[in-house]
C-alpha cells in the first residue's frame, strides 16, 4: 500500500520525525481560512501517487488567503500528467505547508533488500532530486548500511552514515535520531520502503522532513487497523478493490493495459496459483495472443469464488475468449467446474468462448459437470492458450 | 540422498487440528511421511484419528518424539511466533505453509534463528518422492529418480513435474521456495545441496519475475556447478512492471526483478531458459545424455 505524502508525514509525526508546518485541506475554502488565520508563505502540495507532480505543475506557493483560495481551486480537480503517468491523476486534496527556507538537502532511505534478508539505509548529501539519478552519475555519492535486525538500529550508525556521506555540519546533531525513528516507523509498521527526499536543514538550523515516500506491506497492515482504513477509504487500484470485494487477495487479480506494437488484450485467463497463473499469461503471449489479465483463484478455491472471478474478468469488455487453466493439487476440478456451470447459467454474466483445461485433483468430476456447459476442453496448457487466441480472433 | 528430507525424517506439524493442518497430516501420512505427533495448544495429551499424540509446545513434542522437522499451518499473525517457538525446541528444518507473514516479521526470525532451516513461507513445501513429503504437494504428480527440481511456486511446480514424470525424469527432491519476498531459503542455498548430493544428476530451477534470486543462482551455478546440467524457466515474463502478480515478491520494480535481466543471467551461466514449461522435459533429457553415467 503505497500513502500519499501527507499519510507518510501522519506516520513520521507519529515516531517523532519532524515535519513542516501546515494543514490537510479538500477544498479551496479549507486553504483560504488556513491562510487568514497564518499569515505568512506557504507552499499548496497536490497530494497524488505519481512522481514529478512539481514538473507538472502540481505545486504552487502563495503570500496571502485569497490568493491560496484561488490557486487551491486551479489545483483541486486537476488532472496532473507527467512522463511517468502519461494517464495522468486527479488532485482530491492538497498538503498546505510553511515555506521553508532551505540551506542544504540530503536524501535519506530504508527498503528491505530482499537477497540481504536485511533493510538497507540509503544516504547521500545529494537531495531533492531522483536518487536514481544520483546512483547514475555520481555513484560514489550515495553510502549504504545494513541493518541486522537482530540486534537493531543505534545512533552510532546514524553518526557513521552522517560523516560517511559528508552531510553538511548542520545535519549532524539531528540524524541519528531522525533516523532512529524512520527505523523505528520501517520496522513497527512494516514499510518496504521509506524515503525521506529532500531532508532539508533549514537555514534557522532546523532539519525537517520535506517530503514523504512510504510504503507498506500489505499483510502487515493488520496490526494498525487505522493506517489500513486509509487505504479502504481510497483504494489506490481498481483491481485491486475488485479482487478484493469477491475475497481474492489483493494482488490475485491485474488487469494489463494494451500496449502498442503489441497484440490486443483480449484472452481472459484464470489459474489456480502465482505461478501457473503467470504461467498462463506467458503461454497466450507465446501463441500469438494477449492476456487482458492474470488471476489467481489461489488454493482450493470453492465453486462461489469461481463463479465470480469469471464474472470479474469478462467484466472487461476487452475479453473476447476466456482460458481456464486449473492443475489441482488442493484445489479441488470438481469444484471449480460447478463455479464455471453456476456462472454461465446466470443471466448478469457476459459470455465469452470457453476453453478448459482442467487435470489433477477430481478432474474427471470436474469435466463431467462441464460435459453440458458448451466448452473447449484441453489436455495442456500450450494448447488450451493456443486455441483461446484463435477464438478470440474469431475463429469457430 | 536427496536433500533436507529423506524417509527417516521425523516430522510434527505444528496446527495439526485445524482445518488445513489436519487435511494434510493424512496426504502426508498417506504418502508414507513419517509424521510422529504434532501440535496444538490446549489439546495436549489427546491423539488424532490416526493415531499421532498431540502437544501443547513444540518443546513437548521434540522431547517425547525425537522430531527434527516441522510442518508449519498457522494464521500468518502466528507465523513469526510458531518459527520462532520450532527453532527454540531445537527443530532443524521448519517447513512454512503459512501465506502472508509479514516481511518484517520474517526479518526478525531469519536474523535470530540461527542453525535452523526454514523452508517458505508461503510454499507448497518439500518432497523427495517415494521417501517424504512435507507439504501440500499432490504427492501423486512426483516420481522417484534424479531431477532435482526448486521453485518460486506451487501449481508451476506440478506443471512443470508432471511433464518430467510423464517424460520418465523422476525426481530427487523437489522445493518449493515460497513466492513471499523475505524467504528462509533461496534458490543458492538449494543448488548448494544439489551440488553434493549424489543423487542428483541434473537440475530443473523454476523462478519468477521479481527480486534477484534467478540471478544470483545463475552466478552460483556458474561458479560450481559444472557435472550436473541445469535448466530454468521464469514465469510472468509477459507481465508489464509494476504489477504485483499473487506472490507478494512477484513485482517488477524499477530494473529490478526484470525477465530480461534473468534471461541472460541464466544465458551467461549457460543456462538454457525454457519458453514453455512443456519445453523443459527435452531440455533436460538432450543435456543427460552428454552426462558420462
Amino acid at each position: 500500500m503505497k500513502l500519499m505524502e501527507y499519510q507518510g508525514k501522519d506516520l513520521f509525526r507519529r515516531v517523532g520525525i519532524p515535519t513542516p508546518s501546515g494543514v490537510y485541506a479538500t477544498t479551496p475554502g479549507d486553504v483560504k481560512t488556513y491562510l487568514a488565520a497564518h499569515p505568512g508563505s506557504w507552499v499548496l502540495k497536490s497530494q497524488v501517487m505519481m512522481g514529478g507532480r512539481g514538473k507538472a505543475g502540481g505545486i504552487k506557493f502563495a503570500d496571502d488567503a485569497q490568493q491560496g483560495e484561488t490557486l487551491a481551486r486551479e489545483l483541486i480537480g486537476k488532472v496532473l500528467k507527467s512522463i511517468q503517468n502519461p494517464d495522468g491523476e486527479e488532485v482530491k486534496s492538497l498538503l498546505v505547508e510553511e515555506k521553508v527556507d532551505i540551506a542544504s538537502e540530503a536524501y535519506v532511505s530504508i527498503a528491505i533488500d530482499r537477497a540481504a534478508k536485511k533493510p538497507v539505509v540509503l544516504v547521500t548529501a545529494q537531495g531533492g532530486m531522483d536518487v536514481e539519478e544520483v546512483a547514475e552519475h555520481d555513484p560514489g555519492a550515495i553510502v549504504k548500511y545494513w541493518i541486522d535486525p537482530a540486534a537493531g538500529y543505534s545512533p552510532y550508525i546514524g553518526r557513521q552514515l552522517a560523516f560517511d556521506a559528508k552531510l553538511p555540519e548542520g545535519f549532524r546533531k539531528a540524524f541519528p535520531a531522525i533516523l532512529g525513528a524512520l527505523y523505528t516507523l520501517f520496522m513497527d509498521y512494516g514499510a518496504n520502503l521509506v524515503e525521506i527526499n529532500p531532508l532539508v536543514l533549514t537555514r534557522d538550523g532546523r532539519v525537517i522532513a520535506s517530503d514523504a515516500k512510504v510504503e507498506l506491506d500489505d499483510n502487515g497492515l493488520y496490526k494498525h487497523p487505522d493506517v489500513a482504513e486509509w487505504n479502504k477509504q481510497s483504494p489506490a487500484d481498481e483491481d485491486q478493490a475488485a479482487a478484493v470485494a469477491i475475497g481474492l487477495g489483493m494482488s490475485n487479480y491485474a488487469r494489463f493495459a494494451d500496449e502498442p506494437g503489441l497484440p490486443a488484450k483480449t484472452v481472459g485467463t484464470i489459474a489456480n496459483g502465482a505461478g501457473l497463473g503467470m504461467g498462463t499469461m506467458d503461454a497466450v503471449k507465446n501463441a500469438g495472443g494477449g492476456a487482458a489479465n492474470f488471476l489467481d483463484i489461489g488454493g482450493g478455491a470453492q465453486a462461489e469464488l469461481v463463479k465470480n472471478s469469471y464474472k470479474l474478468v469478462t467484466s472487461d469488455a476487452r475479453v473476447k475468449a476466456m482460458f481456464i487453466n486449473i492443475f489441482g493439487g488442493i484445489t479441488r476440478g470438481d469444484q471449480v467446474a460447478k463455479g464455471i456451470v453456476e456462472a454461465l447459467s446466470g443471466d448478469d454474466v457476459r459470455k465469452v468462448p470457453l476453453v478448459v483445461r482442467l487435470t489433477g485433483t477430481n478432474a474427471k468430476e470436474g469435466l463431467a459437470i462441464l460435459a453440458d456447459a458448451g466448452f473447449v476442453p484441453v489436455e495442456t496448457m500450450d494448447e488450451g492458450a493456443a486455441r483461446a487466441v484463435a477464438l478470440a480472433n474469431g475463429s469457430k | 540422498m536427496a536433500i533436507y528430507l529423506d524417509k527417516n525424517s521425523k516430522v510434527i506439524v505444528q496446527g495439526i487440528t485445524g482445518r488445513e493442518g489436519a487435511f494434510h497430516t493424512q496426504r502426508m501420512l498417506a504418502y508414507g511421511t513419517n509424521i510422529v505427533g504434532g501440535v496444538t495448544p490446549g489439546k495436549g495429551g489427546t491423539t488424532i484419528e490416526s493415531g499421532q499424540p498431540v502437544f501443547n509446545t513444540v518443546k513437548d513434542a521434540v522431547e517425547a518424539t525425537g522430531a527434527t522437522h516441522s510442518i508449519i499451518f498457522v494464521p500468518p499473525f502466528a507465523g513469526a511466533d510458531a518459527l520462532w517457538e520450532a527453532h527454540a525446541a531445537g527443530i532443524t528444518l521448519a517447513v512454512c505453509i503459512t501465506e502472508g507473514i509479514p516481511a518484517h516479521d520474517m526479518l526478525r526470525v531469519v536474523a535470530t534463528t540461527d542453525g535452523m532451516r526454514i523452508i517458505g513461507g508461503n510454499c507448497p513445501g518439500i518432497i523427495s518422492p517415494g521417501k517424504s513429503l512435507v507439504g501440500i504437494m499432490p504427492g501423486h504428480v512426483f516420481k522417484e529418480g534424479n531431477v532435482g527440481m526448486i521453485s518460486r511456486s506451487g501449481t508451476l511446480t506440478y506443471e512443470i513435474v508432471d511433464g518430467l514424470t510423464r517424460a520418465g525424469l523422476g525426481q530427487s527432491t523437489c522445493v518449493g521456495i515460497g513466492g513471499d519476498p523475505i524467504i528462509g531459503t533461496t534458490f543458492v542455498d538449494c543448488l548448494r545441496e544439489f551440488a553434493n548430493d549424489p543423487e542428483t544428476k541434473a537440475i530443473v530451477v523454476a523462478g519468477e519475475i521479481g527480486g534477484s534470486d534467478e540471478e544470483d543462482a545463475a552466478a552460483f551455478i556458474k561458479e560450481h556447478i559444472a557435472d550436473k546440467p541445469v535448466v530454468a524457466f521464469i514465469g510472468g515474463r509477459s507481465a508489464p512492471k509494476g504489477k504485483r502478480l499473487g506472490h507478494a515478491g512477484a513485482i517488477i520494480s524499477g530494473n529490478t526483478g526484470t525477465p530480461e535481466s534473468k534471461v541472460k543471467a541464466f544465458a551467461d551461466a549457460g543456462v538454457p531458459v525454457a519458453d514453455r514449461p512443456s519445453e523443459i522435459p527435452a531440455l533436460l533429457a538432450e543435456r543427460l545424455k552428454l552426462v558420462p553415467a
